[in-house]
């Protein structure tokens, strides 16, 4: 089958970020059915390494990082850059922290 | 109005009370006669302002609005209606904020509510205590306690579990089931509807279970919505959207417990980890699902969150706009220039007393250094973020680092009028006092009702 790198965007039903209280931001992929999910998780493009790059937090400190079967979904929880609300503050609910993964390009078939 | 033996039914009209829900389909919730209407209204994620300031999530206009809805459905039916987190912090400013709303439109109307008010603020003194006691840990990535953050925090709330509104509903004004309206402090979101399922005498983990999706109103539904019922049984519960428009699904069911959350399957709250890697999630009707499985892990000591927050000091920023591409292609070397001047300006001051934070919209505003395209776009808005320890310096330093940046020199400028484009009046805005968390602990507890006291009160 003929497979072109594609963006998550493209493929994910939900792709997000927000606070998981003060100190962290949680990151979900939802995808829309297990075939999609089966098909990502089975390419091995998304991978703690990868988060790390692109969130600049090192592997060890990643809190919580897995493809969960039961909700067809990645989720990754990271510290916070900072504390959410203090000074120097972007983004007070880390809902716009979302679009390196959705960037994230896996091989996919060609519709 | 006990449960019967086989179901209770807990009506939530929405995820936060104050911010209005549709009553058409909070009257549908009312007519399938529910035994407690459960609503929260707290909230980390907007801000360390409120515990930090005292300040509330929202307006009290809103919250007289939504609690009038309340009350009257809690007199006509005759059932408790529970309220969680007041004013968004939970703390007991905000407990008794909300005890003078509802005192204030029972005046009005000739109501009378016999309340129970639980308070969740923690003594400082306490909590220094438990802290050389080694009873106080960090909850995830947090700097461990130090003495001075207690001192430092305006108020540290905890998050109370399920036993100090079973507490409240047991002693009641008039004894046993004799409380109309609890209000409380700072709680753990799913404690209201779980407390009601666990008095009567259903499994705790599916108390905790279904208290942790309804405590978000019905965002567990698609499209998301506000008003949701839930059904708790012996052995699983269900839950369904009041709006007929909105539906239920297995997966938006069990995605929604990552919603906000570390983890998708362990959520550790007071008292224990509820624990769903094994939960089922069954369609009922194309609008329903129910869901079994939950389990609760009560764990060997039982812990609460505390929080809290200092001020910081007082900000000012202003706001400007850059087109000029000559500028823009040198944006950060000019900036830099701009805020070593600035701080050479105020060398009196010493260096680690305010600070000067840049925001640059069109290039990396939203995502710092995360952000992945480097190439900023046709125009710039800068914030300059000035924090300082009182408002009248943020104010002076914010003014100083934009003059300089109005008319600082560059390699290849040409627009030799003006650096910056700027909309607003005053140039300097000051937003007054910034806070930030520095509390957010789990602290080990012998009693889990011990430091949250009930008050019983007859409003009339």
């Amino acid at each position: 089958m003929k497979t072109v790198p594609t963006p998550l965007r493209d493929i994910a039903k939900v792709v997000r970020s927000k606070n998981a209280g003060p100190f962290e931001i949680t990151l979900d992929i939802i995808f829309k059915s297990k075939e999609d999910f089966e098909a990502v998780k089975q390419s091995g493009v998304i991978t703690k390494e990868l988060i790390s790059e692109l969130y600049n937090v090192p592997t060890q400190a990643i809190i919580t990082f897995g493809f969960f079967d039961l909700v067809n979904a990645v989720k990754i929880t990271l510290p916070r850059a900072r504390v959410q609300g203090g000074v120097g503050e972007t983004d007070m609910h880390a809902a716009q922290q979302h679009v390196p993964l959705q960037e994230i390009r896996v091989p996919w078939p060609v519709a | 109005m006990a449960s019967s033996n086989d179901e209770i039914r807990i009506l939530t009209p929405s995820g936060m009370l104050g911010y209005g829900f549709p009553l058409d389909h909070f009257r549908l919730g009312l007519a399938q006669k529910p035994h407690a209407i459960t609503i929260d209204s707290g909230s980390t994620d907007s801000g360390p302002q409120k515990l930090g300031l005292g300040e509330m999530t929202c307006a009290r206009d809103a919250y007289m609005k939504d609690l009038e809805v309340l009350l009257e459905a809690q007199r006509e039916a005759r059932i408790p209606l529970l309220i969680s987190s007041a004013g968004g912090d939970g703390s007991n400013l905000h407990v008794d904020a909300f005890r003078n709303m509802i005192a204030e439109i029972s005046r009005k109307k000739g109501w009378r509510f016999r309340l129970a008010k639980i308070y969740a603020d923690i003594d400082k003194g306490l909590i220094a205590r438990e802290l050389k006691a080694g009873r106080v840990e960090p909850l995830g990535p947090v700097p461990p306690l130090a003495p001075g953050d207690i001192e430092a925090a305006t108020v540290i709330v905890a998050q109370m579990g399920a036993e100090p509104f079973l507490k409240a509903l047991d002693e009641g004004a008039d004894g046993p089931g004799g409380v109309d309206v609890i209000v409380a402090g700072r709680a753990y979101d799913p404690a209201p509807t779980s407390a009601m399922a666990i008095r009567a005498g259903f499994d705790p983990a599916l108390a905790w279970h279904m208290g942790k999706i309804m405590e978000c109103g019905a965002l567990c539904a698609e499209p998301v919505g506000r008003n949701i019922m839930g059904y708790l049984r012996r052995d699983h519960f269900e839950v369904e959207p009041l709006n007929p428009a909105e539906r239920c699904t297995t997966m938006s069911v069990a995605a929604h417990t990552l919603y906000e959350k570390t983890h998708p399957f362990l959520l550790a709250g007071p008292g224990g980890t509820l624990d769903l890697s094994n939960c089922k999630y069954e369609q009922v009707t194309d609008r329903r699902v129910r869901v079994s499985g939950s389990r609760f892990d009560p764990g060997k000591r039982y812990t609460i969150k505390l929080e809290g927050a200092r001020v910081a000091g007082w900000r000012s920023i202003f706001i400007a706009g850059a087109r000029d591409p000559i500028f823009i292609g040198q944006v950060d070397a000019i900036l830099d220039r701009v805020i070593a001047g600035t701080r050479a300006y105020f060398s009196e001051l010493p260096e680690e007393s305010y600070r000067i934070i840049p925001h640059i919209y069109g290039k990396n505003g939203v995502m710092g250094d995360l952000e992945p395209v480097k190439v900023p776009a046709h125009e710039l808005c800068i914030i300059l973020e000035v924090e300082a320890p009182t408002q009248a310096l943020a104010t002076a330093i914010c003014g100083k680092a934009r003059t300089s940046l109005l008319h600082a020199p560059y390699p290849g400028r040409i627009a030799t009028a003006g650096n910056i484009a700027s909309p607003f009046t005053p140039l300097e805005v000051p937003l007054g006092q910034a806070c930030e968390f520095n509390v957010y602990h789990l602290m080990t507890v012998d009693s889990p009702t011990a430091l949250f006291p009930v008050r019983y009160e007859e409003i009339s």
